[in-house]
């Protein structure tokens, strides 16, 4: 578990990117922290492994004060996955990957051979080892990153946009993959996104935040749409527009879901073959 | 013609002095160039001085050079030493720049995300930014070799023996084959370490190999996303 305890951060220019945010991230969920710029949600991802020093406030793991932490062995014992993937351009895949295991001593050759069974735990051939980041497609080198980050099978997944950067299609191939993963691996994966959708689709637990990172509303998705806090919510998770306030109507043979602004939404079938197609697209 | 088939011994022997006084001013030139331009690229306050500085160095004229290198270090006025440490300088001053931008040319994301998965302070200069400079590094290299190579022509003029030798000696005795292997074998001199120095590249930066096999396995990349 991941504790935040009134952490604040002020930077040295004197922006308030966190103010008091106190927190518990229960191990092997997903808590998303969603926001829009400027809520201080890639700082709070950063002090997790210390990138960003807290002002004032603690923060634990497993009951450890991460402040007594080395930071560069406590950054090698958490995952990171960021967008653009990050990946050393200079360093093949199959290096990428064993990045972290050799910087912690693995030997080389069992580094190689756990970075190989990796990408196929992420769905990449293992043909691609081989090459360069460059040589990869924006949706390949998101899946590197995502081994990257599970090289040292940490308990701790940190994940800063990764799939930002992808085109629409990707993204939601790369969100079902780590929805799969997760169900597999079971990490405490703490996500950082500015999509709602994204958000609701994740997250065991959905933190949103305002300005400074003031948590605004925490819950499961579910309970965030049906009882939003407050109106800022409300509007961010765009119940205020009417867009998640669905009904039915029945049109000839087919029932029809619409919001409230009569614009369709989707339509009511049968529990049935539809629920596979998810799984389907790969 | 003739004069060069009967004196084969001597262009070789030249050559080699040749070699000898330039390579190492070269190498030399880049090792101190590398924690100077660091420096330059770390401290916002000392880049101004340090490069400004640096720069200077190479409108120093190397006559005077000459004669103020012995005064300083100690070494006879008509060591071949002077100058080894006269192209140093010259090394120096056009590589410091290139290594600063060359640091300041690595992706602020890729440095930030090494820091993220466990690189330490030193490593991310050995192991990211030093490598990722590379191909600035390289370009710069190359224009210090050419110039090297060309520049140490003058020591036959304190008497360090190399290719200019090949001129004074030609223009004294009115011997124009002479003069002519001299600016041939400088150039050609000049163009075997830039061969060397683009063929170093290829090993040590292999990832930035010609576009033509990474756009080939781009598109097997591709291929291979569609299969996967």
């Amino acid at each position: 578990m991941i504790e935040f305890r009134s952490v604040s951060k002020k930077f040295p220019d004197g922006t308030v990117a966190v103010d008091d945010f106190s927190l518990a991230f229960p191990s092997h969920r997903t808590t998303v922290l969603v926001g829009s710029s400027g809520s201080g949600k890639t700082t709070l991802l950063r002090m997790i492994n210390r990138m960003v020093d807290p002002s004032s406030g603690t923060i634990e793991i497993d009951g450890a004060d991460i402040a007594r932490l080395e930071p560069v062995p406590l950054r090698r014992s958490i995952g990171y996955v960021m967008q653009n993937s990050g990946l050393l351009p200079h360093r093949t895949v199959i290096d990428n990957v064993a990045t972290v295991p050799l910087l912690r001593g693995v030997p080389r050759k069992k580094a190689r051979a756990d970075a190989l069974a990796l990408l196929g735990t992420v769905g990449l051939d293992q043909t691609l080892a081989d090459r360069y980041p460059s040589q990869l497609s924006g949706g390949q080198q998101q899946r590197v990153g995502v081994a990257r980050g599970l090289a040292v099978n940490p308990n701790i997944l940190l994940m800063d946009e990764p799939f930002g950067a992808v085109d629409p299609i990707v993204r939601a191939e790369l969100q079902q993959e780590l929805i799969r993963l997760q169900s597999e691996l079971g990490k405490t994966v703490v996500f950082v996104t500015h999509d709602i959708e994204e958000a609701f689709l994740l997250g065991d637990q959905v933190v949103i935040l305002r300005d400074g990172g003031r948590i605004a509303q925490v819950g499961a998705p579910a309970d965030i749409l049906a009882n939003p806090a407050d109106d800022f919510v409300a509007s961010f998770i765009g119940a205020d527009r009417g867009k998640r306030a669905l009904h039915l109507e029945r049109r000839g043979d087919s029932d029809l879901l619409l919001d409230s602004a009569g614009r369709l939404a989707g339509v009511l079938v049968q529990q049935g073959p539809t629920a596979t197609d998810a799984r389907a697209d790969r | 013609m003739t004069w060069i088939w009967s004196n084969l011994d001597l262009l070789w022997d030249r050559t080699l002095d040749h070699l000898v006084l330039s390579v190492p001013p070269i190498i030399l030139g880049f090792l101190i160039a590398v924690p100077l331009g660091w420096l330059a690229n770390r401290y916002r306050a000392g880049r101004g001085v340090i490069l400004t500085a640096s720069g200077l160095l190479y409108a120093i004229p190397s006559l005077p050079l000459f004669f103020v290198i012995p005064a300083i270090v100690g070494t006879s006025l008509r060591s071949p030493l002077n100058l080894v440490i006269a192209l140093t300088i010259y090394g120096i001053a056009l590589m410091v720049r290139v290594v600063a931008d060359g640091l300041a040319s690595v992706d602020t994301d890729v440095r930030q995300s090494a820091v993220a998965v466990g690189y330490s302070g030193w490593s991310i200069f050995w192991q990211v930014e030093l490598p990722l400079a590379g191909p600035v590094l390289l370009a710069g290299l190359r224009v210090v070799a050419v110039s090297t190579v060309s520049l140490a022509t003058v020591g036959a003029v304190i008497g360090a023996q190399s290719l200019g030798s090949l001129f004074t000696d030609g223009f004294q005795r009115g011997i124009q084959a002479e003069i002519i292997a001299g600016i041939v074998l400088t150039v050609a001199l000049a163009l075997l370490l830039d061969g060397a120095l683009v063929v170093l590249g290829r090993l040590l930066l292999p990832w930035t190999r010609p576009a033509t096999t990474s756009r080939r396995a781009l598109r097997a990349a591709q291929l291979g996303e569609v299969s996967a």
